[in-house]
């Protein structure tokens, strides 16, 4: 679980360290400037991280546990 | 009257409408009004989230910041996601403390954890005062709507004024219940919205979205990136970090996590919410699209950009139901922002002056309070001069001052005690308020500084200002442990 908890620290990168190497409008992405490309795949690429998570987060195994303490 | 105001006046009053329902004769308490009894599911505590987020800060805001600011208009498409991974282990804990000590507000939970009622009036303090920018910002928003589709007939004023009102007794009627079911209204209405514009404007304008932003490639160059000065790499970094701590910092969003009936809502939100900034991507498309269509405006006018395009291409009846979601969309966000500022002065700043007022008369004050609070923000609408964005993000300067006080408060043995609390967030709003009157950049208080770092947005400065006075507050008091009652 904590590698998979990991995952989450992608997004992070992908925006914040990802951003200063992609600073350019060209090539445009699917008519899009690269930046704005690059970004709106990130939000894709947290949804998916966050389902993964989800799915193998044993907080979320039963309606009953999610009220109990989780650490 | 025309078709535009015509259409827009029918929306307004079918969302007092829906508001007057909602409430549906229960007896409404103060924790009735103010966080729906905790009863609420996945779906409303979801549109209760993303109608927050999709206020005009993003209708009129974001397309007006694309126009007038191009490439660092994408912060606001970076933050969200990084604020709702966040919210996946933070929500859940403050949800679960905030229902065993049936907590109304985020400065109880302050000074619950800390077991310190004055630190809670500071919460409350710093909550009131970053409120009101956001407040100033939709009543803004509602202003630009009613005048634009008004077709010049209602001065900027006057229409300020309507939209307050509007507000105003859309809050007295309804508390929570009417927020969340305007709010599914409005969401449906502002998706289908933003994505026609965003679709419709530059194929029929351009001929596509490539051939758009070629176009402003060529006319502009470097526009659609962020530039080497100014808002670039490092304000970008800044920024979005600033903004992804403080999501949910806000007293309204803080408060609709007590909605939640149970605390997966949450960790289920953090999967569809990111999805659901994809729309601002749209919203973006026809700010740009205004960018070689509508030129000229400048300063604060970038925000009417939107509007301008759209009267522009579009006749007067459809201008209207654009404007009916813009109403929406300041309408709801509104209700909510001047319904937490009229709590918070009154259960925690007025309760704590008169420990015995009982919850009637509290719950009475709060709703005198709201008329108080929009005349507030009518006050600074009217005086005005900033862009929508300036406005959120001078906001988010002051609500991230409670983020690391918030995280530490989290953990099983909170490292912090209350002193270092209160000094850090203490320093951290007196350097961004200290900023904020003067008009003070990195760039003007330090010029000597290498290029990335006068380019830092203030609001993390301040942040880190804030962390070294907990720190070395903390320090002296070092050993004061807190009651055990107050961990979680």
């Amino acid at each position: 679980m904590l590698l998979i908890r990991c995952l989450a620290l992608l997004p992070f990168l992908g925006i914040l360290v990802g951003t200063p190497f992609l600073n350019r409008a060209t090539p445009l992405i699917l008519g899009l400037p690269l930046l704005f490309a690059w970004l709106l795949l990130w939000i894709v690429l947290t949804s998916a991280i966050m389902a993964v998570i989800y799915h193998f987060d044993p907080a979320n195994r039963d309606a009953a546990a999610a009220t109990g303490p989780r650490r | 009257m025309n078709a535009a105001l015509l259409i827009i006046g029918l929306t307004a009053l079918a969302a007092l409408g829906l508001g007057l329902r909602a409430r549906g004769g229960r007896d409404m308490n103060l924790e009735q009004w103010a966080v729906g009894g905790r009863g609420f599911g996945t779906i409303l505590v979801f549109v209760l989230m993303a109608g927050e987020i999709y206020t005009t800060f993003t209708f009129l805001g974001g397309s007006g910041y694309a126009y007038g600011h191009g490439g660092p208009t994408y912060y606001i498409l970076a933050y969200g996601c990084l604020a709702y991974i966040i919210s996946y282990w933070m929500l859940p804990p403050i949800w679960r403390f905030a229902r065993q000590h049936r907590l109304i507000s985020q400065p109880d939970f302050f000074a619950v954890k800390y077991a310190s009622p004055a630190l809670g009036v500071l919460v409350a303090l710093v909550g009131i005062v970053a409120l009101v920018p956001y407040l100033v910002l939709q009543f803004k928003g509602l202003g630009i709507i009613v005048q634009t589709a008004s077709y010049g007939a209602i001065s900027p004023a006057a229409a300020v004024w309507i939209g307050a009102g509007v507000v105003t007794l859309y809050v007295m009627a309804s508390g929570v219940h009417g927020s969340a079911w305007t709010a599914v209204a409005k969401d449906t209405l502002i998706l289908a919205m933003a994505i026609f514009l965003g679709i419709y404007l530059p194929i029929h304008l351009y001929g596509g979205f490539g051939a758009m932003f070629s176009a402003i490639d060529t006319a502009r160059p470097g526009f659609l990136a962020l530039p080497a000065k100014g808002e670039s790499v490092a304000w970008f970094d800044s920024t979005v970090l600033l903004t992804a701590l403080g999501f949910f910092m806000w007293p309204h969003s803080f408060g609709s996590v007590f909605t939640a009936r149970t605390d997966q809502v949450f960790r289920r939100n953090a999967i569809i919410l990111p999805l659901y900034q994809l729309i601002l991507a749209f919203i973006f498309f026809v700010g740009f699209a205004a960018v070689l269509k509508v030129p000229g405006l400048t300063g604060p006018n970038i925000d009417l950009s939107l509007f301008r395009l759209s009267i522009a291409n579009f006749p007067a009846w459809f201008v209207g139901v654009i404007g009916a979601a813009g109403v929406l969309t300041a309408l709801v966000p509104g209700s909510m922002i001047i319904m937490t500022a009229a709590t918070l002065l009154a259960n925690n700043i007025y309760r704590p002056i008169q420990p015995d007022a009982g919850e009637a008369r509290i719950a009475g004050l709060a709703k005198l309070l709201v008329p108080v609070v929009a005349l507030v923000a009518v006050f600074f609408t009217l005086r005005g001069g900033q862009t929508i964005v300036a406005l959120l993000l001078m906001g988010y300067s002051f609500v991230t001052q409670l983020f690391p006080a918030l995280v530490m408060s989290l953990l099983p043995r909170n490292p912090l005690s209350k002193a270092g609390a209160m000094a850090g967030i203490v320093v951290g709003i007196a350097t961004v308020a200290a900023t904020s009157l003067t008009h003070s950049t990195m760039a003007t208080l330090f010029p000597a500084l290498p290029e990335a770092l006068r380019d830092l947005n203030v609001g993390i400065v301040a942040l880190v200002l804030n962390v070294v006075a907990t720190l070395l507050v903390g320090a002296m008091f070092r050993g004061r442990g807190l009651p055990a009652a107050s961990r979680a």
